[in-house]
């Protein structure tokens, strides 16, 4: 079969966005210099409302971009930038944040086992090689917290549960597409993935530090996310085990 | 005697007059019917207490409670309690139904800007 006649692979990245304007114009910069082999990216910004000039500079890209009209929180910008993927037909859709924490050269590592078929589901995780940006010490202190509470609840060894840096392919994007958890939704979804029978596979990536701006979880909050994060696994897990 | 006719005299206006201003609320439209049950049975209630004087002790001394006010308390918190929670239950609901419009509406603005 010639070159020119197979079929390219159609990739969305979402870039949920909220207060991001120093980051965006790089990250889209450093998207648009990848390419991949059969591969075709197409960044979709989502802004959450922001209440800096996020959306101008959208605007001054030339991308494609989703507007919301008020703010939905990560988890609700994420889910429109996949209802968007998932009705327009993309194979596969990435979750990319926007303060620059993932690399998009790192974007082939996730996209592989898709493309193979080998998974519904990749994750990137810094913690499988231990390589690039580790995180603070508390985190990793949360990380392991979750990574221990997936084991009990569903047996699956996932090391960097609040990594959004994750790809998903149509069957899983049918799942989202319908729901998809609110605030914190990184480690929920992996038990809505599990739970619905989705093949989960981790990979290794390397993680910057975040460009400029302030992490979505600050320390006062940090408590509250592992209460909220750990009420919503529990009962995502018994909703999902009644059904 | 007289003191306590006063007192009575006073609640059984207040029920009426707050039976009255519910279903004026209902037929104006700004009480929807289904949020309006509660409050339509706890008035009803309000007033059944208010004219039977003797009610309350009697239904408390069914119940082995000393000292009847107690039983009002209880009831009144109860139903506030639950009136809470249909509250929040529907507040929840108009969460995910707001964020599935919003969604919505950012995918339609996308497709109306091509």
């Amino acid at each position: 079969m010639p070159q020119f006649m197979l079929k390219k692979t159609h990739i969305a990245l979402i870039i949920p966005c909220f207060n991001e304007s120093k980051n965006i114009k790089e990250l889209f910069e450093n998207i648009q210099a990848i390419s991949i082999e059969n591969v075709n990216i197409t960044p979709i910004f989502v802004n959450d409302c922001s209440t800096d000039n996020t959306l101008e500079v959208i605007r001054s890209l030339n991308c494609t971009f989703l507007d919301l009209p008020v703010n939905l929180g990560i988890g609700g910008a994420v889910q429109c930038g996949y209802k968007y993927a998932y009705r327009n037909n993309f194979d596969i859709a990435i979750q990319v944040d926007g303060d620059g924490q993932h690399d998009p050269k790192e974007l082939h590592k996730i996209i592989n086992p898709i493309i193979r078929n080998n998974a519904d589901v990749v994750i990137g995780s810094r913690f499988i090689t231990k390589e690039g940006f580790q995180s603070s010490f508390t985190r990793r202190l949360g990380i392991n917290y979750f990574k221990w509470l997936n084991k009990q609840l569903v047996q699956i060894q996932i090391t960097d549960s609040t990594s959004g840096f994750r790809a998903l392919n149509k069957t899983a994007l049918k799942l989202v597409n319908s729901y998809y958890p609110d605030d914190y939704p990184e480690p929920e979804a992996i038990i809505l993935f599990k739970m619905n029978n989705l093949n989960i596979q981790e990979v290794p990536v390397l993680m910057k530090e975040r460009l400029n701006g302030v992490s979505s979880i600050s320390p006062i909050k940090s408590i509250y996310y592992m209460v909220k994060v750990t009420l919503g696994i529990i009962f995502m897990y018994l909703k999902l085990k009644k059904s | 005697m007289n003191i306590h006719f006063k007192i009575q005299f006073i609640s059984v206006i207040i029920s009426f007059l707050f039976l009255i201003f519910i279903g004026r609320l209902i037929i104006k439209g700004k009480l929807r019917e289904e949020y309006s049950f509660a409050w339509l049975f706890c008035t009803v209630l309000l007033v059944i207490l208010s004219l039977w004087r003797n009610g309350l002790e009697l239904i408390a001394k069914t119940l082995d409670i000393n000292y009847p006010p107690a039983l009002l308390f209880l009831g009144a918190i109860l139903m506030i309690l639950i009136f809470l929670l249909h509250l929040s239950i529907v507040n929840s609901k108009q969460h995910q139904q707001i964020k599935h419009l919003a969604q919505e509406i950012a995918i339609m603005k996308k497709k109306n800007q091509i």
